[in-house]
Protein backbone atom coordinates (compact mmCIF):
# COMPACT_ATOMS: atom_id res chain seq x y z
CA UNK A 1 0.00 0.00 0.00
CA UNK A 2 1.19 3.84 -0.74
CA UNK A 3 2.62 4.89 1.88
CA UNK A 4 1.67 8.95 0.30
CA UNK A 5 0.34 11.40 2.22
CA UNK A 6 -2.13 14.01 1.40
CA UNK A 7 0.44 16.58 2.70
CA UNK A 8 2.85 15.85 -0.31
CA UNK A 9 0.13 15.68 -3.07
CA UNK A 10 -0.06 19.86 -2.78
CA UNK A 11 -1.70 20.17 -6.19
CA UNK A 12 -4.10 22.38 -8.14
CA UNK A 13 -7.78 21.52 -7.12
CA UNK A 14 -10.70 22.23 -9.26
CA UNK A 15 -13.06 20.35 -6.41
CA UNK A 16 -12.74 17.16 -4.52
CA UNK A 17 -14.15 14.14 -5.22
CA UNK A 18 -17.64 12.49 -5.31
CA UNK A 19 -16.20 9.96 -2.99
CA UNK A 20 -15.08 12.46 -0.30
CA UNK A 21 -18.47 14.40 -0.88
CA UNK A 22 -20.43 11.38 0.16
CA UNK A 23 -22.08 12.83 -3.69
CA UNK A 24 -25.13 10.58 -4.80
CA UNK A 25 -23.30 9.94 -7.78
CA UNK A 26 -20.33 8.17 -6.35
CA UNK A 27 -21.46 4.34 -6.49
CA UNK A 28 -21.04 3.88 -10.18
CA UNK A 29 -24.70 1.96 -10.18
CA UNK A 30 -26.08 5.38 -9.51
CA UNK A 31 -24.09 6.64 -12.66
CA UNK A 32 -25.17 3.89 -14.74
CA UNK A 33 -28.94 4.48 -13.33
CA UNK A 34 -28.94 8.03 -14.07
CA UNK A 35 -27.98 7.51 -17.68
CA UNK A 36 -30.21 4.98 -18.65
CA UNK A 37 -33.29 6.79 -17.21
CA UNK A 38 -32.50 9.72 -19.04
CA UNK A 39 -35.51 10.69 -22.04
CA UNK A 40 -33.72 10.45 -25.10
CA UNK A 41 -37.20 9.33 -26.95
CA UNK A 42 -36.18 12.47 -29.37
CA UNK A 43 -32.98 11.29 -30.31
CA UNK A 44 -32.38 8.79 -32.75
CA UNK A 45 -32.72 4.93 -32.09
CA UNK A 46 -33.96 6.42 -28.52
CA UNK A 47 -30.52 6.48 -27.87
CA UNK A 48 -29.87 3.32 -27.20
CA UNK A 49 -26.19 2.21 -28.25
CA UNK A 50 -26.73 -1.23 -29.31
CA UNK A 51 -29.69 -0.25 -31.75
CA UNK A 52 -27.28 2.83 -33.41
CA UNK A 53 -24.08 0.40 -33.77
CA UNK A 54 -26.78 -2.45 -35.54
CA UNK A 55 -27.74 0.21 -38.04
CA UNK A 56 -24.51 1.18 -38.74
CA UNK A 57 -22.56 -1.08 -41.24
CA UNK A 58 -20.42 -2.99 -38.95
CA UNK A 59 -23.42 -4.00 -37.06
CA UNK A 60 -21.70 -5.10 -34.04
CA UNK A 61 -18.29 -4.47 -32.12
CA UNK A 62 -16.14 -7.41 -32.32
CA UNK A 63 -12.59 -8.07 -30.62
CA UNK A 64 -9.71 -8.10 -32.65
CA UNK A 65 -6.46 -9.26 -31.11
CA UNK A 66 -5.17 -7.49 -28.26
CA UNK A 67 -2.84 -4.64 -29.38
CA UNK A 68 -3.03 -2.25 -25.68
CA UNK A 69 -2.93 -3.13 -22.54
CA UNK A 70 -4.04 -0.06 -20.53
CA UNK A 71 -3.55 -0.63 -16.46
CA UNK A 72 -4.85 1.66 -14.63
CA UNK A 73 -2.76 1.38 -11.44
CA UNK A 74 -4.57 3.93 -9.11
CA UNK A 75 -7.09 6.09 -8.36
CA UNK A 76 -4.68 8.34 -6.62
CA UNK A 77 -4.21 11.93 -7.72
CA UNK A 78 -2.67 14.95 -6.68
CA UNK A 79 -5.13 16.84 -8.73
CA UNK A 80 -8.88 16.94 -8.61
CA UNK A 81 -10.10 18.04 -12.13
CA UNK A 82 -13.61 18.81 -12.41
CA UNK A 83 -14.56 16.79 -15.73
CA UNK A 84 -12.52 13.72 -14.11
CA UNK A 85 -14.05 9.94 -15.47
CA UNK A 86 -12.28 8.64 -12.79
CA UNK A 87 -13.27 10.20 -9.66
CA UNK A 88 -9.81 10.41 -8.73
CA UNK A 89 -8.14 12.92 -5.88
CA UNK A 90 -5.89 12.64 -3.19
CA UNK A 91 -8.36 10.91 -0.88
CA UNK A 92 -7.94 8.03 -2.59
CA UNK A 93 -5.25 6.28 -1.53
CA UNK A 94 -6.35 3.31 -0.29
CA UNK A 95 -6.96 2.13 -4.56
CA UNK A 96 -3.41 1.65 -5.57
CA UNK A 97 -2.68 -1.25 -7.61
CA UNK A 98 -0.13 -3.72 -5.57
CA UNK A 99 2.84 -4.83 -6.03
CA UNK A 100 1.34 -8.92 -6.76
CA UNK A 101 -0.89 -7.27 -9.12
CA UNK A 102 1.44 -5.82 -10.82
CA UNK A 103 3.26 -8.81 -11.52
CA UNK A 104 0.44 -10.49 -12.64
CA UNK A 105 0.25 -7.52 -14.91
CA UNK A 106 3.72 -8.41 -16.49
CA UNK A 107 2.72 -11.69 -16.64
CA UNK A 108 -0.34 -11.27 -18.92
CA UNK A 109 1.63 -8.65 -21.28
CA UNK A 110 3.33 -11.82 -22.35
CA UNK A 111 0.49 -13.83 -22.72
CA UNK A 112 -1.45 -10.87 -24.43
CA UNK A 113 0.15 -10.45 -27.69
CA UNK A 114 0.16 -6.91 -27.18
CA UNK A 115 2.73 -4.30 -28.31
CA UNK A 116 1.76 -1.23 -26.08
CA UNK A 117 1.31 -0.98 -22.65
CA UNK A 118 -0.38 2.71 -21.65
CA UNK A 119 -0.36 3.48 -17.95
CA UNK A 120 -2.99 5.28 -16.54
CA UNK A 121 -4.57 6.78 -13.02
CA UNK A 122 -5.11 8.94 -10.68
CA UNK A 123 -2.10 9.94 -11.70
CA UNK A 124 0.02 6.50 -12.17
CA UNK A 125 3.16 8.08 -11.10
CA UNK A 126 2.34 8.23 -7.74
CA UNK A 127 1.74 4.42 -7.31
CA UNK A 128 5.10 2.84 -5.53
CA UNK A 129 5.09 0.52 -8.09
CA UNK A 130 4.96 2.75 -10.91
CA UNK A 131 8.65 2.39 -12.06
CA UNK A 132 8.64 -1.39 -11.37
CA UNK A 133 6.01 -1.52 -14.00
CA UNK A 134 8.11 0.73 -16.59
CA UNK A 135 10.95 -1.31 -16.14
CA UNK A 136 9.15 -4.50 -16.40
CA UNK A 137 7.09 -3.35 -19.51
CA UNK A 138 10.00 -1.68 -21.59
CA UNK A 139 12.02 -5.26 -20.70
CA UNK A 140 9.82 -6.60 -22.19
CA UNK A 141 9.95 -4.84 -25.62
CA UNK A 142 6.62 -3.03 -24.78
CA UNK A 143 6.09 0.19 -26.21
CA UNK A 144 5.30 2.33 -22.50
CA UNK A 145 2.60 5.11 -22.65
CA UNK A 146 2.85 7.44 -19.45
CA UNK A 147 -0.69 9.08 -19.02
CA UNK A 148 0.77 12.23 -17.49
CA UNK A 149 -0.94 15.13 -15.62
CA UNK A 150 2.08 17.70 -16.04
CA UNK A 151 1.48 18.97 -12.46
CA UNK A 152 2.53 16.04 -10.70
CA UNK A 153 6.32 16.32 -12.33
CA UNK A 154 6.71 19.40 -10.29
CA UNK A 155 6.58 16.72 -6.94
CA UNK A 156 10.13 16.59 -5.29
CA UNK A 157 9.63 12.87 -5.62
CA UNK A 158 9.32 13.18 -9.26
CA UNK A 159 12.17 15.70 -10.25
CA UNK A 160 13.92 12.61 -11.92
CA UNK A 161 11.13 11.34 -13.46
CA UNK A 162 10.99 13.14 -17.07
CA UNK A 163 15.23 11.92 -17.62
CA UNK A 164 14.11 8.98 -16.08
CA UNK A 165 11.08 8.39 -18.61
CA UNK A 166 12.97 9.75 -21.21
CA UNK A 167 15.85 7.14 -20.79
CA UNK A 168 13.65 4.06 -21.22
CA UNK A 169 11.91 5.55 -24.46
CA UNK A 170 8.48 6.21 -22.28
CA UNK A 171 5.86 8.36 -24.28
CA UNK A 172 3.89 11.15 -22.17
CA UNK A 173 0.82 11.57 -22.74
CA UNK A 174 0.04 15.01 -21.05
CA UNK A 175 -3.36 16.16 -20.09
CA UNK A 176 -4.05 19.78 -21.44
CA UNK A 177 -7.15 21.07 -21.80
CA UNK A 178 -6.41 23.88 -23.59
CA UNK A 179 -3.25 25.75 -24.47
CA UNK A 180 -4.47 28.95 -23.04
CA UNK A 181 -4.94 29.81 -19.71
CA UNK A 182 -8.33 30.20 -18.65
CA UNK A 183 -9.40 27.23 -20.01
CA UNK A 184 -7.19 24.90 -18.47
CA UNK A 185 -7.46 26.11 -14.81
CA UNK A 186 -11.52 26.13 -14.95
CA UNK A 187 -11.27 22.38 -15.53
CA UNK A 188 -8.33 21.55 -13.66
CA UNK A 189 -7.88 24.36 -10.76
CA UNK A 190 -6.72 27.44 -10.37
CA UNK A 191 -3.04 27.33 -11.20
CA UNK A 192 -2.79 24.15 -13.48
CA UNK A 193 -2.01 25.79 -16.25
CA UNK A 194 1.58 27.56 -14.83
CA UNK A 195 2.37 24.45 -13.52
CA UNK A 196 1.89 22.50 -16.52
CA UNK A 197 3.90 24.83 -18.60
CA UNK A 198 6.84 24.27 -16.23
CA UNK A 199 6.32 20.58 -16.10
CA UNK A 200 6.56 20.89 -20.32
CA UNK A 201 9.64 23.06 -20.24
CA UNK A 202 11.35 20.04 -17.91
CA UNK A 203 10.18 17.69 -20.46
CA UNK A 204 11.66 19.53 -23.51
CA UNK A 205 14.68 19.94 -21.45
CA UNK A 206 15.34 16.66 -21.27
CA UNK A 207 14.71 16.14 -25.18
CA UNK A 208 10.57 15.53 -24.75
CA UNK A 209 8.97 16.95 -27.90
CA UNK A 210 11.63 17.46 -30.07
CA UNK A 211 10.98 14.84 -32.79
CA UNK A 212 12.74 12.26 -31.23
CA UNK A 213 10.63 8.97 -31.67
CA UNK A 214 12.33 7.75 -28.68
CA UNK A 215 11.06 10.77 -26.56
CA UNK A 216 7.09 11.29 -28.10
CA UNK A 217 5.62 14.27 -26.24
CA UNK A 218 1.32 14.04 -26.95
CA UNK A 219 -0.82 16.40 -25.71
CA UNK A 220 -4.28 15.64 -25.08
CA UNK A 221 -6.99 17.94 -25.09
CA UNK A 222 -10.63 17.45 -24.42
CA UNK A 223 -13.48 20.12 -24.10
CA UNK A 224 -13.55 22.39 -21.33
CA UNK A 225 -17.83 22.10 -21.21
CA UNK A 226 -20.35 20.84 -22.56
CA UNK A 227 -19.57 20.02 -26.56
CA UNK A 228 -17.25 17.94 -28.28
CA UNK A 229 -13.69 17.55 -29.49
CA UNK A 230 -12.37 20.07 -32.02
CA UNK A 231 -10.54 18.78 -35.03
CA UNK A 232 -7.47 17.33 -34.07
CA UNK A 233 -5.24 18.18 -37.44
CA UNK A 234 -6.33 21.91 -37.29
CA UNK A 235 -5.88 21.99 -33.58
CA UNK A 236 -2.52 20.68 -33.36
CA UNK A 237 -1.53 23.43 -35.66
CA UNK A 238 -2.76 26.15 -33.50
CA UNK A 239 -1.18 24.65 -29.96
CA UNK A 240 1.75 24.11 -31.81
CA UNK A 241 1.99 27.89 -32.65
CA UNK A 242 0.16 29.31 -29.90
CA UNK A 243 2.38 27.52 -27.16
CA UNK A 244 5.55 27.66 -29.12
CA UNK A 245 4.70 31.52 -29.38
CA UNK A 246 4.22 32.74 -25.96
CA UNK A 247 5.90 29.99 -23.71
CA UNK A 248 8.31 28.36 -26.00
CA UNK A 249 6.94 25.08 -25.25
CA UNK A 250 7.13 22.37 -28.08
CA UNK A 251 5.16 18.87 -28.68
CA UNK A 252 5.05 16.12 -30.76
CA UNK A 253 1.70 15.58 -31.02
CA UNK A 254 -2.39 16.94 -30.20
CA UNK A 255 -4.58 14.30 -29.80
CA UNK A 256 -8.67 15.08 -29.34
CA UNK A 257 -11.19 13.34 -27.02
CA UNK A 258 -14.65 13.51 -25.72
CA UNK A 259 -15.89 13.98 -22.24
CA UNK A 260 -17.07 11.00 -20.95
CA UNK A 261 -20.65 11.29 -19.16
CA UNK A 262 -19.07 9.58 -16.34
CA UNK A 263 -18.62 10.25 -12.88
CA UNK A 264 -17.19 14.17 -12.11
CA UNK A 265 -17.96 15.11 -15.32
CA UNK A 266 -21.29 13.71 -15.36
CA UNK A 267 -22.07 15.16 -11.77
CA UNK A 268 -20.89 18.64 -13.63
CA UNK A 269 -23.21 18.09 -16.34
CA UNK A 270 -26.17 17.53 -14.54
CA UNK A 271 -25.88 20.31 -11.83
CA UNK A 272 -25.39 22.78 -14.52
CA UNK A 273 -28.40 21.41 -16.49
CA UNK A 274 -26.89 20.45 -19.72
CA UNK A 275 -26.91 16.36 -19.38
CA UNK A 276 -29.73 16.13 -21.02
CA UNK A 277 -28.52 18.09 -24.26
CA UNK A 278 -25.00 16.66 -23.89
CA UNK A 279 -26.14 13.16 -24.34
CA UNK A 280 -28.67 14.04 -27.30
CA UNK A 281 -25.51 15.68 -29.11
CA UNK A 282 -23.43 12.42 -28.38
CA UNK A 283 -26.17 10.85 -29.69
CA UNK A 284 -27.01 12.62 -33.29
CA UNK A 285 -23.20 12.93 -33.86
CA UNK A 286 -22.75 9.32 -33.74
CA UNK A 287 -20.29 8.51 -36.78
CA UNK A 288 -20.46 4.67 -37.93
CA UNK A 289 -17.01 5.47 -39.43
CA UNK A 290 -15.81 5.50 -36.33
CA UNK A 291 -17.19 2.04 -34.94
CA UNK A 292 -14.13 0.49 -36.87
CA UNK A 293 -11.52 1.97 -34.65
CA UNK A 294 -12.68 2.07 -31.27
CA UNK A 295 -10.43 1.55 -28.43
CA UNK A 296 -12.49 -1.34 -26.89
CA UNK A 297 -11.75 -3.88 -29.77
CA UNK A 298 -8.23 -3.84 -29.75
CA UNK A 299 -7.63 -3.13 -26.26
CA UNK A 300 -7.93 -4.76 -22.70
CA UNK A 301 -8.30 -2.45 -19.46
CA UNK A 302 -6.84 -3.62 -16.09
CA UNK A 303 -8.39 -1.79 -12.85
CA UNK A 304 -6.15 -1.59 -9.67
CA UNK A 305 -7.33 -4.55 -8.11
CA UNK A 306 -6.91 -7.06 -11.22
CA UNK A 307 -10.36 -7.02 -13.27
CA UNK A 308 -10.48 -6.96 -16.61
CA UNK A 309 -12.92 -4.29 -18.55
CA UNK A 310 -13.27 -3.46 -22.22
CA UNK A 311 -11.99 0.18 -21.69
CA UNK A 312 -11.35 2.66 -18.83
CA UNK A 313 -14.81 3.47 -19.05
CA UNK A 314 -16.71 0.63 -18.50
CA UNK A 315 -14.24 0.07 -15.56
CA UNK A 316 -14.90 3.38 -14.09
CA UNK A 317 -19.05 2.26 -14.25
CA UNK A 318 -18.32 -0.78 -12.95
CA UNK A 319 -18.91 -2.90 -16.23
CA UNK A 320 -15.86 -5.70 -16.07
CA UNK A 321 -15.68 -8.78 -18.71
CA UNK A 322 -17.02 -11.58 -17.12
CA UNK A 323 -15.88 -15.39 -18.06
CA UNK A 324 -17.62 -18.05 -18.63
CA UNK A 325 -18.09 -19.05 -14.96
CA UNK A 326 -19.96 -15.73 -15.03
CA UNK A 327 -17.33 -13.80 -12.69
CA UNK A 328 -15.55 -10.72 -13.68
CA UNK A 329 -12.47 -12.05 -15.06
CA UNK A 330 -8.79 -11.05 -13.59
CA UNK A 331 -5.82 -10.43 -15.37
CA UNK A 332 -4.11 -13.28 -14.17
CA UNK A 333 -6.58 -15.44 -16.14
CA UNK A 334 -5.96 -13.00 -19.28
CA UNK A 335 -6.10 -15.17 -22.29
CA UNK A 336 -5.56 -13.21 -25.77
CA UNK A 337 -7.36 -16.55 -27.35
CA UNK A 338 -10.23 -16.79 -25.66
CA UNK A 339 -10.91 -12.70 -24.88
CA UNK A 340 -11.50 -12.83 -28.90
CA UNK A 341 -14.72 -14.63 -28.44
CA UNK A 342 -15.95 -11.97 -25.65
CA UNK A 343 -19.03 -9.55 -26.01
CA UNK A 344 -18.06 -6.20 -25.80
CA UNK A 345 -20.01 -4.17 -23.30
CA UNK A 346 -22.08 -1.38 -24.03
CA UNK A 347 -24.14 1.34 -23.19
CA UNK A 348 -25.01 5.26 -23.16
CA UNK A 349 -21.70 6.07 -22.63
CA UNK A 350 -20.59 4.90 -25.40
CA UNK A 351 -21.95 7.70 -27.81
CA UNK A 352 -18.77 9.74 -26.37
CA UNK A 353 -16.73 7.41 -28.71
CA UNK A 354 -18.70 7.49 -31.77
CA UNK A 355 -19.95 11.12 -31.43
CA UNK A 356 -18.22 13.64 -34.44
CA UNK A 357 -14.53 12.76 -35.40
CA UNK A 358 -14.94 9.60 -32.41
CA UNK A 359 -12.53 9.13 -29.36
CA UNK A 360 -10.32 7.27 -27.59
CA UNK A 361 -7.09 6.71 -25.59
CA UNK A 362 -4.64 7.30 -28.81
CA UNK A 363 -7.23 10.90 -29.55
CA UNK A 364 -10.42 11.15 -32.42
CA UNK A 365 -10.95 8.26 -35.12
CA UNK A 366 -12.53 9.24 -38.62
CA UNK B 1 -44.99 50.36 -21.73
CA UNK B 2 -41.64 48.13 -21.67
CA UNK B 3 -38.28 50.17 -21.51
CA UNK B 4 -36.85 49.59 -24.85
CA UNK B 5 -33.85 48.06 -24.04
CA UNK B 6 -35.89 44.98 -22.19
CA UNK B 7 -35.61 41.98 -23.95
CA UNK B 8 -39.52 40.54 -24.67
CA UNK B 9 -39.85 37.92 -21.64
CA UNK B 10 -39.69 34.54 -23.95
CA UNK B 11 -43.17 33.53 -22.90
CA UNK B 12 -44.01 36.45 -24.81
CA UNK B 13 -41.77 36.68 -27.65
CA UNK B 14 -43.04 32.94 -28.11
CA UNK B 15 -46.21 34.18 -28.24
CA UNK B 16 -45.99 36.53 -30.57
CA UNK B 17 -43.89 34.26 -32.73
CA UNK B 18 -40.43 35.82 -32.91
CA UNK B 19 -37.71 33.92 -32.15
CA UNK B 20 -38.80 31.02 -30.87
CA UNK B 21 -35.80 28.90 -29.65
CA UNK B 22 -36.56 25.61 -31.58
CA UNK B 23 -36.72 27.53 -34.82
CA UNK B 24 -32.45 27.12 -35.26
CA UNK B 25 -32.23 23.17 -35.33
CA UNK B 26 -35.26 22.76 -37.72
CA UNK B 27 -33.87 26.02 -39.84
CA UNK B 28 -33.80 23.06 -43.02
CA UNK B 29 -37.42 22.83 -43.08
CA UNK B 30 -37.29 26.45 -44.77
CA UNK B 31 -36.95 24.04 -47.88
CA UNK B 32 -40.55 23.39 -47.57
CA UNK B 33 -41.65 26.46 -49.45
CA UNK B 34 -38.70 26.17 -51.74
CA UNK B 35 -36.26 23.26 -52.19
CA UNK B 36 -34.10 24.14 -54.80
CA UNK B 37 -33.00 27.14 -53.43
CA UNK B 38 -32.56 25.78 -49.80
CA UNK B 39 -30.30 23.36 -51.17
CA UNK B 40 -28.40 25.97 -52.97
CA UNK B 41 -28.40 28.45 -49.88
CA UNK B 42 -27.19 25.48 -47.45
CA UNK B 43 -24.61 23.98 -49.79
CA UNK B 44 -22.97 26.89 -50.17
CA UNK B 45 -23.52 27.49 -46.37
CA UNK B 46 -21.04 24.15 -46.15
CA UNK B 47 -18.51 25.39 -48.45
CA UNK B 48 -17.80 29.01 -46.79
CA UNK B 49 -17.35 27.42 -43.60
CA UNK B 50 -15.24 24.26 -44.89
CA UNK B 51 -11.43 24.91 -43.64
CA UNK B 52 -9.80 26.66 -46.78
CA UNK B 53 -7.41 29.82 -46.33
CA UNK B 54 -9.01 30.51 -43.30
CA UNK B 55 -9.43 27.74 -40.57
CA UNK B 56 -12.99 26.62 -39.31
CA UNK B 57 -11.96 27.82 -35.48
CA UNK B 58 -11.58 31.47 -37.83
CA UNK B 59 -14.36 31.39 -39.66
CA UNK B 60 -16.29 30.11 -36.54
CA UNK B 61 -14.64 33.20 -35.00
CA UNK B 62 -15.74 35.79 -37.76
CA UNK B 63 -18.91 34.30 -37.73
CA UNK B 64 -19.53 34.51 -33.84
CA UNK B 65 -18.74 38.69 -35.08
CA UNK B 66 -20.88 38.95 -37.30
CA UNK B 67 -23.80 37.32 -35.80
CA UNK B 68 -23.13 40.18 -32.65
CA UNK B 69 -23.06 42.91 -35.51
CA UNK B 70 -26.48 41.78 -37.35
CA UNK B 71 -27.63 40.98 -33.79
CA UNK B 72 -29.00 37.15 -34.32
CA UNK B 73 -29.88 35.48 -31.42
CA UNK B 74 -30.03 32.43 -33.60
CA UNK B 75 -26.59 32.75 -35.15
CA UNK B 76 -25.32 34.26 -31.73
CA UNK B 77 -25.97 30.51 -30.09
CA UNK B 78 -25.28 28.48 -32.91
CA UNK B 79 -21.72 30.25 -32.91
CA UNK B 80 -21.03 30.44 -29.44
CA UNK B 81 -21.69 26.41 -29.70
CA UNK B 82 -19.41 26.21 -33.09
CA UNK B 83 -16.46 28.80 -31.32
CA UNK B 84 -16.03 26.52 -28.37
CA UNK B 85 -16.21 23.43 -29.96
CA UNK B 86 -13.66 24.39 -32.81
CA UNK B 87 -11.33 25.39 -29.76
CA UNK B 88 -11.56 28.91 -28.90
CA UNK B 89 -12.15 30.10 -25.63
CA UNK B 90 -14.16 33.27 -24.02
CA UNK B 91 -11.59 35.99 -24.10
CA UNK B 92 -11.06 35.24 -28.29
CA UNK B 93 -15.15 34.87 -28.31
CA UNK B 94 -15.03 38.11 -26.56
CA UNK B 95 -12.39 39.91 -28.74
CA UNK B 96 -14.24 38.66 -31.53
CA UNK B 97 -17.74 40.79 -30.55
CA UNK B 98 -15.24 43.57 -29.69
CA UNK B 99 -14.33 43.79 -33.20
CA UNK B 100 -17.70 43.72 -34.51
CA UNK B 101 -18.61 46.32 -31.47
CA UNK B 102 -15.87 48.08 -33.18
CA UNK B 103 -16.50 48.53 -36.78
CA UNK B 104 -20.64 49.47 -35.63
CA UNK B 105 -19.34 52.27 -33.64
CA UNK B 106 -16.88 53.11 -35.91
CA UNK B 107 -19.54 52.98 -38.70
CA UNK B 108 -21.27 55.26 -36.82
CA UNK B 109 -18.42 57.55 -35.97
CA UNK B 110 -16.86 57.84 -39.10
CA UNK B 111 -20.53 59.74 -40.40
CA UNK B 112 -19.50 62.43 -38.16
CA UNK B 113 -16.94 63.69 -40.66
CA UNK B 114 -20.51 64.28 -42.86
CA UNK B 115 -22.02 65.79 -40.00
CA UNK B 116 -18.84 68.51 -39.23
CA UNK B 117 -18.84 69.45 -42.77
CA UNK B 118 -22.27 70.25 -42.79
CA UNK B 119 -21.56 71.87 -39.69
CA UNK B 120 -18.58 74.14 -40.28
CA UNK B 121 -20.27 75.03 -44.46
CA UNK B 122 -23.36 76.05 -42.35
CA UNK B 123 -21.67 77.95 -39.28
CA UNK B 124 -20.21 81.19 -39.00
Amino acid sequence: MSSTSPLELEGPRGTTSLRARAHPLAPASRQRALLDALDLSRAPHRGDFALSLSASEQGILRPVAIEIVQINVGKLCNMTCRHCHVDAGPDRAAEQMERATVEACLDALDRSGAHTVDITGGAPELNPHFRYLVEGAVARGKHVIDRCNLSVLLLPRSRDLPEWLGDRGVEIVASLPHWRRRGTDSQRGEGTFGASIEALRRLNAVGYGRGDSRKRLTLMANPVGAFLAGNQTSLEREWKDGLGREHGVRFDRLITLNNMPISRYLEWLESSGNLHAYMETLVRAFNPATVSDLMCRNTISVSWDGRLFDCDFNQMLEIPIVGEDGRPMHVRDLDAGSLLSRRIATGRHCFGCTAGAGSSCGGSLA
Amino acid sequence: MRPMLEWPREEESMAAGYYNRDHLPHFGDIAEGGGDLAKKFFDYYGAVFAAGALTEREKALIALAVAHAVQCPYCIDAYSHECLQKGSDLEEMTEAVHVATAIRGGASLVHGLQMLEHVKKASM
